[in-house]
């Protein structure tokens, strides 16, 4: 087994209100950004685990985050990372 | 008939559960432990408010799988009344007992205020004693409130009759001031498919008490009582 | 699991501990010690003290744990009373309201955590004065917030009043108790430095009351809660230095709050008491196991000592040092009895929660702590709590506030525009001291729990109704910084007589105070003198009142670049009333009831919010504060409301009559009505003192029976009289009076008054980019 580290993003699902990234959004255009056309803010969960490679890692993690880490009605998730620790 | 009100590690409306229960429907009440798995014979169950495991992850996300969900989804599955009170809504979705979700609010603020709700479907366990259309004021307080579906979903549920609560404005209109967290539809509270299980973000253990200013939520727990007489 | 029970013997001595600083001069002001206090320390152990020693002392030694500079001065308050069951020196205050229930009941500061880290500093305060009351047995019902900030027209202050709020609400919201009242007030002297003062209220049968005094040698001590990180240390001497640009860099110093863990903690704790199992428990707030184990042993005025390496840690190679002054959040101290520890950790364990065995109650009187076998501190007896040094500093009055408090404010010009009187009364109206404070309020669950007869805004005080009884009780903080800045002992006087009569507005007969005293550096001749005279003010009224000192709080060193910050003696007010029926709220009911006011007009506008807000002066003598009067006054709206005979009740504090008018008008945006006033009675008065100037002493009332309420207030012997009616919210607001008049639309008056927070806080929507930790809630 060989220890691995998996980030996951999980952001509002694709197409529902997202308010967070609205308001930060306004607030960049605020600032002066002007060229920003759209935030998303979501979750970042970095997992420690031991797994026998990088494909059952994934597989692991994606059962992770189908059961808990990530709902699907409303949220989408991403595994981002995967590297050896 | 005898109803059980959940203790997740985080509830903090568990107790004004119970006592809604002992004093104004003068019902037994029972707490259910989430580490149990002993239901203890009760008829009803309620999934009260609260910040179950902090909803650090997400709300509800984590309570759904305390061992004592497993008999509420036998439960339910049976036919059995379940009500979800604002977290114990948020878990009833998390564990697939409701459709949709709740998101957090649109303002991204808490938001403790008494609101008004237009009952919307009578052909549940917990609206057969209300009227259709009928205003209900009562507090909500969360963070996390926003209905959210698809838009298939939504519509199904409409058709269905599953939409048992919309947020409403002094007069019944489901306008956007009406709507405290950005809902869907104004959606405030809704029903599985047979209306035996209910999930809704407002408070009606805190309706009850003219002293506290409202008893529009007992109507909700005299529905139970028609039940026993069924 | 064993207690340790062969502590190792003084004959072992205390040793340096390799790797720890040696003790230099640098090292002694570092941790906030005068040389005369080491000089002292250095006395009591007969030596050179150890790294450890020096940390534990600089913690007990601060002025928040030790009072130094406050201590004489406390002890000239009243603290006594037949329903007074626990004084000051306790977790938390306690009084008895019949039928064998109490109410424990503190107030507590987190200025500067707040002013470094506002979301974090505000929540962890919440969490502290929780653990104060539920520690006496005595489940928490209520939450009170008493902030003070600098002008809402800056970014800085408007990204202060988001996280101070949010950080509220979060912790009480989660843990689920109602936070229910408080007060807010905006002025430039907080400006760096704001003020965070949170008040909790506790239900608990008195036979369960329990006190932290370690008691009974053999007996265990255990850490309870959360484990130990390096958050916070020096917590509690941060608390006592000035503010400076500094600190902005003293971050980590600041805890995080886990309120999923104070609910558990909570619960675990009430059910710990009433098993029977320990004998004391206190919670590990400032300099943390330090101030907590130190306390408890002086106390029971037994000796006590604690091995660091049995302490439940969160990082790695954490020192004893660290260990003992961590402020990690969410932990609390118990002594178990000998051979019960295990029902103490099956409780625990019930609740997911860690219990270990750190120590031991000993009879040998020294507090010893150890590092496995190791002795890293050791102290003779309870003196490192009781040889604290005590000074007397200077008193002095500044010259500055002489020359305010003397300049003839009369003599200062209206503007133009108050030719219009309603000019002035609308823009008072938006004066954030005075607008509608729902912005906050909203954001606070203040439903839960099924308690709240009157919640915030409601009333002049929160009414929470008493289960199984037919009582209830009111609570209110209150304090006005400027009265107390312009004249410190007419100013203390105030503070305690307004939370009287908002506690007495609502029905309840006011019964006692917990007080936090935030005032600036001591070693300033003309703060100490603040702070002297603010206390003996407050000691004139809680005498009058019979409202006893319970406990509290003092915070020091509240100053910024600028200066000290007003000095603010915070009350917090508690009042029974024995039928929650009687609860009266604030705002007019029925159009036809007759206005009364009860109490007097007089020609007083020194330190009103209309001269700092509409003049930018403050100045002037405070208004006059007559406690014989205010007593009398008490007595009389008591008497009106329990025969039945009141329908509103709402006393003039900021902004005076037109103001407290308005708001009873539509303080109830859902529910306003009008009002017709004729004030011709007092035409020998200037009109702007007559609308605006803020006597003290008055009540505004709403009767049918208006005869009824005037012949009490005879008896009482308070000067009454009917000034107008209520009408329908279509009719507006007039007020008639010999020198002008004053009319107005309610909707206009609403929206000056309900708008102007939300709208400047609507900028600092816009301003802030990042979200405050916490995660979804």
């Amino acid at each position: 087994m060989t220890r691995f580290t998996v980030s996951v993003k999980i952001v509002p699902r694709h197409g529902l209100l997202d308010p967070q990234g609205k308001a930060v959004t306004d607030a960049l255009h605020t600032l002066g950004f002007a060229s920003v056309r759209d935030v998303h803010v979501g979750r970042l969960l970095v997992i420690e685990l031991e797994a026998a490679d990088t494909a059952a890692a994934q597989a692991k993690v994606r059962e992770m985050c189908e059961r808990l880490l990530a709902n699907p009605v409303t949220e989408d998730f991403v595994i981002a990372e995967i590297a050896k620790a | 008939m005898k109803v059980g009100v959940v203790t997740f590690p985080g509830s903090n409306c568990d107790e004004d559960a119970l006592l809604a229960i002992r004093e104004h429907v003068h019902l037994e009440a029972v707490p259910l432990w989430h580490k149990d798995h002993d239901l203890q014979g009760v008829d009803v169950v309620i999934l009260p408010g609260g910040f179950s495991y902090g909803d650090y992850l997400r709300a509800g996300a984590i309570a759904r799988f305390a061992p004592i969900m497993q008999e509420i989804a036998a439960h339910a599955k049976r036919g059995g009344p379940v009500i979800g009170i604002c977290n114990g809504f948020q878990i009833a979705c998390e564990a697939g007992l409701l459709p949709g979700g709740l998101l957090r609010n649109d303002h991204l603020q808490f938001r403790s205020m008494p609101v008004t709700l237009r009952v919307e479907s009578t052909a549940t366990v917990f609206t057969r004693e209300a009227s259709a259309g009928a205003l209900l004021t009562m507090p909500i307080a969360h963070g996390d409130g926003r209905y959210s579906a698809d838009a298939a979903t939504l519509d199904r549920l409409e058709g269905e009759g599953q939409v048992v609560f919309r947020y409403v404005d002094a007069t019944g209109h489901p306008t956007s001031a009406a709507n405290p967290n950005g809902s869907l539809r104004n959606i405030a509270g809704v029903s599985n498919a047979s209306g035996t299980v209910v999930g809704l973000m407002p408070h009606p253990e805190r309706a009850l008490d003219p002293l506290l200013g409202s008893t529009d939520g007992l109507v909700l727990f005299r529905s139970l009582l028609a039940l026993t007489k069924a | 699991m064993t207690a340790q029970r062969t502590p190792p013997s003084a004959s072992h001595g205390v040793r340096p501990r390799p790797g720890d600083p040696t003790i230099t001069p640098a090292l002694v002001a570092e941790h906030g010690l005068t040389m005369d206090e080491y000089g002292r320390l250095e006395r009591m152990l007969e030596r050179t003290p150890t790294f450890t020693e020096l940390g534990i002392i600089s913690a007990l030694w601060s002025e928040h744990c030790s009072y130094k500079h406050s201590r004489p001065v406390l002890k000239t308050l009243p603290t006594q009373a037949p329903w007074v069951l626990q004084g000051p020196g306790e977790n938390a205050g306690v009084i008895s309201i019949g039928d064998g229930l109490a109410i424990a009941f503190k107030i507590e500061s987190h200025n500067h955590p707040s002013a470094v880290e506002p979301y974090q500093g505000a929540a962890t305060g919440v969490g502290g004065i929780l653990r104060d009351v539920f520690t006496m047995g005595a489940r928490p019902i209520a939450m009170l917030n008493s902030l003070r900030f600098g002008s809402l027209e800056t970014p800085r202050v408007r990204y202060l009043v988001a996280g101070v709020v949010k950080g509220i609400g979060d912790y009480g919201n989660c843990v689920g108790i109602p936070t229910v009242a408080g007060d807010v007030m905006f002025d430039p002297a907080y400006e760096g430095n704001p003020l965070v003062n949170a008040m909790c209220v506790g239900l608990l049968r008195e036979e369960e009351l329990i006190r932290a005094k370690a008691e009974g040698v053999g007996n265990s001590i255990i850490a309870v809660g959360a484990r130990t990180g390096r958050d916070g240390i020096h917590g509690a001497s941060f608390a006592s230095e000035d503010l400076s640009e500094e600190n902005e860099a003293k971050r980590p110093r600041v805890q995080v709050g886990d309120p999923f863990t104070e609910k558990l903690l909570l619960e675990a704790s009430l059910e710990l008491i009433r098993s029977g199992h320990i004998v004391a428990i206190q919670d590990m707030g400032a300099a943390g196991l330090t101030s907590s184990s130190a306390e408890m042993a002086e106390r029971g005025d037994v000796g006590v000592t604690i091995d660091t390496t049995k302490v439940p840690v969160r990082e790695t190679g954490m020192t004893p040092y660290e260990i003992l002054l961590s402020e990690s959040q969410e932990r609390m101290l118990v002594v178990a009895t000998r051979g019960h520890e295990a029902e103490v950790q099956a409780i625990l364990a019930k609740w997911d929660l860690v219990a270990e065995v750190i120590g031991e109650v000993i009879a040998e009187p020294v507090y010893r702590v150890t590092e496995g076998d190791r002795i890293v501190a050791e102290f003779p007896g309870t003196r490192l709590v009781t040889d604290c040094p005590q000074y007397h500093p200077e008193a002095r009055e500044s010259e500055e506030a002489i020359a305010r408090r003397t300049r003839d404010v009369a003599a200062i010009a209206p503007k133009g525009e108050e030719a219009d009187p309603a000019w002035t009364l609308e823009r008072l109206l938006q004066s954030p001291t005075i607008a509608s404070k729902h912005w906050i309020h909203r954001q606070y669950d203040s439903t839960v729990r099924t308690g709240t007869v009157s919640g915030p805004g409601a009333g002049d005080a929160a009414v929470i109704r008493i289960r199984g009884t037919t009582k209830a009780i009111a609570v209110k903080t209150d304090c006005n910084g400027r009265y107390v800045y312009l004249d410190p002992r007419v100013g203390g006087r105030i503070a305690v007589a307004e939370a009287a009569r908002n506690v007495a507005c609502t029905g309840a007969t006011p019964r006692a105070i917990t007080n936090c005293l935030n005032f600036g550096n001591p070693k300033k001749p003309e703060v100490f003198f603040q702070f002297r005279e603010a206390v003996y003010g407050m000691g004139d009224a809680c005498r009058a009142l019979e409202t006893p000192v319970t406990g509290g709080n003092v915070s020091l060193y509240n100053e910024n670049p600028q200066g000290a910050v007003y000095p603010t003696p915070t009350i917090g007010m508690v009042g029974v009333l024995d039928d929650a029926a009687h609860a009266t709220r604030m705002t007019f009911t029925t159009p036809g009831d007759a206005i009364v006011l009860l109490g007097e007009n007089t020609d007083e506008l020194g330190g009103s919010e209309y001269l700092s807000w509409v003049h930018g002066v403050v100045a002037g003598a405070p208004p006059h504060c007559d406690l014989d009067r205010e007593r009398a006054l008490i007595g009389t709206i008591l008497e009106a409301i329990r025969a039945g005979q009141v329908r509103s009740a709402h006393d003039c504090s900021e902004g005076g009559l037109a103001v407290a008018i308005a708001e009873s008008c539509m303080g109830d945006r859902a529910r306003p009505t009008g009002a017709r006033l004729d004030l011709t009675a007092w035409g020998a008065l200037p009109l702007r003192a007559l609308l605006f100037g803020e006597a003290q002493g008055r009540i505004v009332v709403s009767t049918a029976h208006a005869e009824a309420v005037l012949a009490i207030a005879q008896r009482h012997g308070v000067p009454a009289r009917v000034i107008g009616q209520v009408t329908a919210a279509d009719q507006g607001l007039t007020i008639a009076a010999a020198q002008g008049r004053c009319t107005s639309t309610i909707d206009r008056l609403a929206t000056a008054y309900h708008e102007a927070i939300p709208r400047a806080m609507a900028r600092a929507a816009a301003e802030t980019v990042t979200e405050t930790a916490g995660g979804t809630r």
